[in-house]
C-alpha cells in the first residue's frame, strides 16, 4: 500500500476505534485530555538520567491499554515517525556526556547514554499517550472539549471541516498520483515540468468543492455556530479518573518509587 | 520538522504555546473583523488540500530524492496570513492526533516554527512586500522561493534553540545548527519551488485567488525555466564558488591593513575593552571568519557563504521594515499637521 493509501486506513481506523463502546472511550473528553496533557507534561519533565522514575511512568499507559482492550501492536507502529528523529538528536549524547553516573558492577554507564535512553523513553510514552487519547476519543468530542475551554469557534470549526475532508482529498490525491504513476511508469514521483498542473488542477478543484460545501451548510441552516447535539453530562467517574490518575503521577513524579520498591528486595 | 513531545521540556513547551496562542488571538480577531462566512469552509478544504498534497512525493531533477509543499507560505498566498495561520494550525493538529507526527505538548513550537513563519514572515513580509505594485511569474517564484528559503531557515534555528533549552541534547549549539540549517536550505529551495509551480498555475488560471496583490503591472518577459535557471545559477554563485573566492583573498579593508602595517590583521590588544568585545565575539560568532569553528575546508567555507547571504537578506529585509515603518509615521505627522 502506498503512503497516501496507508494514510487513509489510518484515519479510518482510528475513527473506528474512537466510536467503539468501551468504558474508557464513554469517559467525558476533557477529562481525558487534561490528563493526556497533564501525563506528557510531567514525564517530559524528568531529568535526563532518571530512567528509573521514567520506567515506572509506563504504568499510565499499561494500565489504560489493558482497561481499553486496545492493539498495543497498532500503537507501537505510531514510533515509526517519531523514534528516527529523537534518535538522531540523542544518538551523539553519548559521544559528548562520558562521566560515568552509574555503575553496574563492573560496568560503568556514561551520562551520555542514559539521556539517550530517557529521551527514547519519553519519547515512546508520549506516544502511547497520544494514542490512547485519539483511539478512545472521536474528534468530534475532542473539538467539544475545546470549545468548553473557550477555544474560539472558528478555529473548532476548521479543524472539524479539515478532518472530515483530510479523507476525500487524500482519496483525490491518490487517484490523482495513480493515474499520473500509470502514464508514467518506472517514475519515482512527479516529474517537475507538470508540478504545477498536477497540484493546481487539485487546488481549483478544491476551492470549488469549498464553494459547494458552503452552499449545502447554508441550506442546512449554517450561521457559523459550533452544534454538537446533546450536551454531555458529567459523570462521576469523569472526576474520578483523571483526578485519581493526577494523583498517582505526581507521586511517581515526587518519590523515588522504582527505589523505594527495589530497596524492599533488596 | 515536527517536534516531538520528548524533544521539549514544560517551560519551553508552555512559553511556545503562549507565544502561538497569542498570534492565534490576533488571527482569530482580524478573521472575525473581515466577517466572510465563506471563508470558514475554504479555510477547512483548504488545510485538508495541504495535508493530501504533502503527501504526494516531488521528483527533484538530477537527484534521486523528492520533495513536498511548503504548506504555510501557500495557504496565506490563498487565503491570507491571518486565515493561513489558524487552517495550519488545525493541520498540524490533526498531524499530531492522526499521526503522531509532532506532539500535543509540543503543539505550540511546532505551530511557532512552521505556521508562524511561514505565514507572517512568509506570506505577510514578503510575499506582501514583493507583490505590492502587482504579480508577474519572476515576482511569484522570487516572492515562494525567498520565503520559503527564509523562513524555513528560521524554523530550523528556532527547533535548535528550543531543543537546546530543553537540555535533551548534548550537541553544542553550534554543532546542531550546522546539522540542521544547510539542510533545511536544500529543502527550503525545493519547496519553495514546488509553491512557485503551484501558485504559477492559479496565477494563469485564476489570478484574483492570489492574496495581496497589488495593481497588475506588465507582464515581466521571463519564462518559467529561465527564472529558474537564473536563479538556481545565481544562488550557486553567490553562495558557494564567489565565497570560496572570498575566503582565499583579503577584503579591501584587509588588504589596505596589509598594506600599512604588514598583516592583514591589526594585532590584538591584550586587555581593555578590546580584549573583552572579542571574547564576546567568539563566543557568539556563530561561523566565525565565514567557516564552521576549527575547520579550513571549502565546504565548510561554502556553506558559510550561504548561510550569510540569509542572513544579509534578513538583515535588508529588517532594515526595509523599519524604514517603512519610520516614514509611515513621518508622513501620519505631516498628514496631522
Amino acid at each position: 500500500m502506498n503512503k497516501i493509501g496507508q494514510a487513509i486506513s489510518e484515519i479510518q481506523s482510528l475513527e473506528t476505534l474512537s466510536k467503539e463502546d468501551r468504558w474508557v472511550n464513554r469517559l467525558h473528553p476533557l477529562s481525558k485530555l487534561f490528563l493526556t496533557v497533564f501525563y506528557i507534561a510531567v514525564t517530559v519533565s524528568f531529568p535526563k538520567y532518571d530512567l528509573s522514575g521514567l520506567l515506572v511512568m509506563a504504568l499510565y499507559p499499561a494500565a489504560v491499554f489493558l482497561v481499553s482492550e486496545l492493539s498495543f501492536k497498532d500503537a507501537l507502529r505510531r514510533l515509526r515517525v517519531v523514534l528516527p528523529l529523537v534518535a538522531a538528536v540523542g544518538i551523539l549524547n553519548p559521544f559528548f556526556d562520558r562521566e560515568v553516573v552509574l555503575t553496574i558492577g563492573s560496568v560503568q554507564v556514561w551520562g551520555g547514554v542514559l539521556s539517550m535512553l530517557t529521551l527514547m523513553i519519553k519519547a515512546v510514552l508520549t506516544v502511547l499517550s497520544g494514542y490512547l487519547l485519539i483511539a478512545t476519543t472521536p474528534i468530534e468530542k475532542i473539538c467539544y472539549a475545546l470549545r468548553i475551554i473557550h477555544i474560539p469557534k472558528v478555529f473548532v470549526v476548521v479543524v472539524l471541516l479539515i478532518y472530515r475532508y483530510v479523507t476525500v482529498l487524500l482519496q483525490e490525491a491518490r487517484r490523482i498520483t495513480q493515474a499520473y504513476a500509470l502514464r508514467a511508469p518506472g517514475q519515482k514521483g512527479v516529474h517537475y515540468k507538470v508540478w504545477g498542473s498536477l497540484l493546481g488542477q487539485m487546488l481549483l478543484r478544491s476551492m470549488d468543492r469549498a464553494n459547494d460545501l458552503y452552499d449545502s451548510m447554508l441550506l442546512r441552516g449554517f450561521d457559523g455556530e459550533f452544534h454538537t447535539g446533546a450536551k454531555e453530562k458529567l459523570k462521576p467517574s469523569d472526576f474520578l479518573w483523571p483526578v485519581l490518575w493526577g494523583a498517582i503521577i505526581i507521586l511517581l513524579r515526587l518519590f523515588p518509587v522504582a527505589e523505594l520498591l527495589g530497596g524492599l528486595f533488596l | 520538522m515536527h517536534m516531538a513531545d520528548a524533544l521539549v521540556n514544560p517551560v519551553v513547551a508552555g512559553t511556545m504555546y503562549a507565544a502561538s496562542a497569542g498570534a492565534a488571538g490576533v488571527s482569530i480577531f482580524k478573521v472575525r473583523q473581515e466577517d466572510n462566512q465563506k471563508k470558514i469552509p475554504l479555510m477547512g478544504i483548504m488545510g485538508a488540500f495541504v495535508f493530501a498534497a504533502q503527501m504526494i512525493n516531488f521528483t527533484i531533477p538530477g537527484t534521486g530524492s523528492s520533495g513536498h509543499l511548503c504548506g504555510g507560505m501557500m495557504l496565506s498566498a490563498l487565503l491570507g496570513p491571518w486565515a493561513g495561520f489558524l487552517t495550519m494550525i488545525g493541520v498540524l493538529l490533526i498531524q499530531c492526533l492522526f499521526f503522531a507526527d509532532g506532539g500535543l505538548l509540543a503543539l505550540g513550537c511546532n505551530i511557532w516554527n512552521m505556521a508562524f513563519y511561514g505565514c507572517f514572515v512568509g506570506a505577510l513580509v514578503i510575499w506582501r512586500l514583493i507583490m505590492k505594485n502587482g504579480a508577474s511569474r519572476v515576482k511569484i517564484i522570487l516572492a515562494s522561493v525567498i520565503g520559503c528559503v527564509l523562513t524555513l531557515q528560521m524554523g530550523a534555528f528556532s527547533v535548535t534553540i528550543e531543543t537546546m533549552l530543553s537540555g535533551v541534547t548534548e550537541l553544542p549549539l553550534k554543532t546542531f545548527a550546522a546539522a540542521m540549517q544547510p539542510i533545511h536550505l536544500a529543502i527550503g529551495l525545493v519547496e519553495g519551488l514546488i509553491t512557485a509551480a503551484v501558485l504559477l498555475f492559479v496565477y494563469e488560471a485564476r489570478p484574483e485567488l492570489l492574496w495581496g496583490v497589488g495593481k497588475t503591472q506588465k507582464e515581466a518577459k521571463l519564462s518559467f525555466g529561465w527564472t529558474l535557471g537564473i536563479l538556481g545559477i545565481l544562488t550557486v554563485l553567490v553562495g558557494g564558488v564567489l565565497s570560496l573566492a572570498a575566503s582565499s583573498l583579503p577584503d579591501g579593508l584587509e588588504w589596505a591593513i596589509g598594506r600599512v602595517t604588514g598583516s592583514e590583521e591589526l594585532a590584538a590588544a591584550e586587555t581593555g575593552i578590546y580584549a573583552a568585545a572579542e571574547k564576546v565575539q567568539s563566543t557568539t560568532s556563530f561561523l566565525p571568519d565565514y567557516a564552521f569553528k576549527g575547520s579550513d575546508s571549502a565546504a565548510g567555507t561554502t556553506v558559510s557563504g550561504i548561510v550569510g547571504a540569509l542572513i544579509v537578506v534578513a538583515v535588508m529585509i529588517a532594515a526595509a521594515l523599519l524604514f517603512r515603518f519610520f516614514r509611515g509615521r513621518k508622513r501620519k505627522k505631516a498628514g496631522m499637521q
